[in-house]
């Protein structure tokens, strides 16, 4: 009789049904890696940079859950460089199985296979390789942060779009800037373009004295094009570039006109209200890895929510079904892609005072939805873990 | 230019011969005033910063204008213009909806996650219920015994009673609710969800989900179809719903719930209102400035007006 009342008193106090509770706990494992030095001391990188966003995305879960009765938690490990990575990774596992990680991409794979990982949820945040994605994917490892691929693909729909086609490219040494590179002519053969000339970026001058000396004739080779592409993802000289090239021609890329995950020129689609949030709560603007890690844990929250679950088998398959969408304040509603576990997601092409356009753009069709034609679709993927089972 | 002058003097003294829609600019920080006779553009007056949400009193007296950047609501004589003061409103105050005793204003503060409730005469906040984050779409029920408070974010209805100001119950919907209304002598309660797509039918009674309307547009892909602001014809036949950036306005038949037409308007489609007699409908397009007018009984767009940048909130004023 008691019993039978307290479950009719959780009925009317949380009328949407949540009798057992539900209680989910994340853990934000992050792996120090070291910066190379770079030119330039403007932009220092945020010391919560990523960790930032999920907790913003904890707040907006533990609002919805207070109507609902759910609970949820943040707890953040950091291993520095040279600290025991996978030794963190099984106490954290040990813990809970909703992981968001941030490290590079080998580091993940790692977490992802141990046997302690099996049955878990791991959200990449921060790793941009197409491998992981791609012919090295893990069924437990989903990315909310979009792949390389995804960024180019957007800047080469724009050029297209433009028939700015004469393209030449200058790339960094650093290996983020040759993966970047890489995408960079992927996405131009995909889109029916090549690069007319490449360059590599081998100066170790110190720019902010003579960038008006060295680029001009760095660039002089190139003769006529439309634009000049950039590869440099460790933000170190293409700073420089923009006006000290020989010919006046636009820059994209790395810089000028940049495709990126978020920034903080997106206003649109009820954005300034999540971009005040988080700089209420920061004091700084949102970047990319922050936006990545903020859809990871408010995908899981949106799971939560729907199905009432904390299960990590319910949550995996309620957020790769059709039936998951995350408002994500890019205009459309973003879901996974079944088969590699990539969170679809428009590309805003910006520079540092306006996003310019949003990708996919007008015209650049999908039989699926037009946010696949950013990044590898499901007839080209090599990724067979999310088939199994 | 000294004869503009005297004529907009002329035309702001002279008493109104037809009625009028009021249309608030977010961008512009103003509001455009169409004359429904000769459906043109006859005022246009400054507000505070970012106006969206507006309202007028019952008896048409007065204009409530939410200045969200403002933080205020701001309280305007419809006849000279003029502000005659400001309202507390709580921060960033999107939309309201005015209690059926003309007296209490519901106002979503979209920072906050708070939903304040302000008494217009005596000028002070008599409640603030937390809600969820981004709270947006506001409604209150014929009788006044409920209002209802969308949150964009934690999509959700938030149901509250307006005796006690405490939230009775808190009902899911698809993602990022924008807008509520009551239909049909209050029994249903209509919330659209802006990404999910749809519209969310709540049986009033029982708090629990009655139907769900969904759209379809010719060439329009799903993920573009983003219904926002709608309001009902006479006897709440047909439901008129903005459908964003698809650009077209759905005729809903409100019985069957089946959409019966699509009509095309300008871009991003946002808020609407109707004329006295309800066969005339305004829809303000946020992205190309303008409001299309649209006949109703034929279901067809018959004029473009310009008016300020990024119309919002549309709202009739009679003049007779």
């Amino acid at each position: 009789m008691t019993v039978f009342f307290r479950i009719l008193a959780a009925f009317v106090l949380f009328p949407a049904g949540a009798v057992a509770e539900v209680a989910v706990s994340v853990a934000y494992l992050q792996q120090q890696v070291e910066r190379p030095p770079v030119l330039s001391n403007l932009d220092p990188e945020p010391q919560d940079l990523g960790l930032a966003g999920a907790e913003l995305a904890l707040a907006d879960n533990l609002t919805t859950a207070k109507f609902l009765g759910h609970k949820y938690k943040l707890k953040v490990t950091t291993v520095p460089e040279n600290g025991d990575w996978l030794d963190a990774a099984r106490r954290v596992l040990s813990e809970t199985p909703f992981l968001i990680l941030d490290a590079p991409a080998q580091s993940q794979l790692q977490v992802a296979d141990l046997p302690e990982a099996a049955g878990a949820v791991l959200f990449n945040v921060s790793a941009p390789d197409l491998a992981i994605r791609d012919e090295t994917c893990r069924a437990n490892l989903l990315h909310t942060l979009p792949s390389g691929a995804m960024r180019t693909d957007a800047l080469a729909q724009f050029l297209v779009k433009r028939r700015w086609d004469d393209l030449v490219l200058i790339a960094g040494e650093h290996p983020g800037d040759l993966a970047f590179a890489e995408a960079i002519e992927r996405s131009l053969t995909k889109f029916g373009m090549k690069l007319q000339a490449e360059k590599t970026w081998r100066f170790d001058a110190d720019l902010r004295r003579n960038a008006a000396q060295e680029v001009p004739l760095f660039t002089q080779e190139f003769g006529d094009y439309d634009v000049l592409l950039v590869a440099d993802e460790l933000d170190d000289f293409a700073r420089y570039i923009p006006f000290n090239t020989w010919e006046a021609r636009p820059v994209a890329g790395s810089e000028g006109l940049q495709p990126v995950t978020w920034s903080r020129v997106v206003e649109q689609w009820g954005a300034v209200q999540m971009q005040n949030r988080f700089f209420d709560q920061n004091g700084r603007s949102m970047k990319s890895k922050d936006y990545a890690a903020w859809a990871a844990y408010r995908s899981l929250g949106e799971a939560v929510t729907r199905t009432q679950s904390d299960d990590p088998a319910v949550l995996r398959d309620y957020i790769l079904s059709d039936a998951f969408e995350l408002a994500g304040f890019k205009g459309r509603a973003m879901s996974f892609r079944a088969w590699n576990g990539q969170l679809r997601q428009p590309i805003p092409l910006v520079t540092n005072r306006a996003v310019v356009a949003m990708a996919p753009l007008e015209g650049f069709l999908h039989q699926r939805t037009e946010l696949d034609t950013l990044g590898i679709d499901e007839a080209e993927s090599r990724c067979t873990a999310f088939k199994e089972g | 230019m000294r004869l503009a002058t005297l004529w907009a003097a002329t035309a702001l003294c002279a008493p109104a011969v037809a009625d009028e829609i009021w249309v608030s600019n977010e961008k512009d920080d103003t509001l455009s005033v169409i004359d429904i006779e000769t459906l043109e553009v006859i005022r246009t007056i400054e507000t505070g910063e970012r106006p969206r949400g507006i309202a007028f009193s019952k008896d048409y007296s007065v204009l409530y204008v939410c200045a969200s950047d403002s933080d205020s609501v701001q309280v305007m004589d419809p006849e000279t213009g003029k502000i005659l003061h400001d309202l507390p409103s709580g921060e960033d105050p999107e939309q309201f909806v005015l209690h059926p005793n003309d007296r209490h204003l519901y106002i979503a503060n979209e920072d906050d996650a708070i939903t304040t409730v302000v008494d217009t005469q005596l000028r002070t906040v008599i409640a603030q219920i937390d809600v969820g984050i981004e709270p947006e779409g506001m409604a209150v029920s014929p009788d006044g015994k409920i209002a209802i408070t969308t949150s964009e974010t934690t999509n959700m209805a938030h149901w509250i009673d307006t005796e006690t100001q405490e939230l009775f119950a808190n009902t899911l919907v698809d993602s990022r609710p924008r807008h509520a209304e009551f239909v049909k002598d209050g029994t249903e309660l209509w919330v659209s969800s802006e990404i999910g797509g749809t519209i969310t039918v709540f049986d009033v009674a029982t708090q629990t989900e009655k139907a769900k309307i969904e759209f379809e547009v010719d060439g329009v892909h799903p993920d573009r179809v983003q219904p926002v602001g709608f309001e009902l014809s006479t006897g709440d036949e047909t439901a008129f719903v903005a459908l964003g950036p698809s650009n077209h306005v759905a005729a809903v038949d409100a019985e069957t719930y089946e959409v019966e037409d699509y009509i095309l308007v300008g871009r991003r489609v946002w808020h609407m209102d109707f004329n006295a007699d309800k066969s005339l409908l305004f829809t303000t397009n946020g992205v190309s400035g303008d409001v299309t007018v649209i006949d109703v009984a034929k279901r067809e767009p018959i004029k473009t007006i310009k008016v300020g940048r990024f119309p919002w909130g549309a709202a009739f004023r009679p003049t007779n």
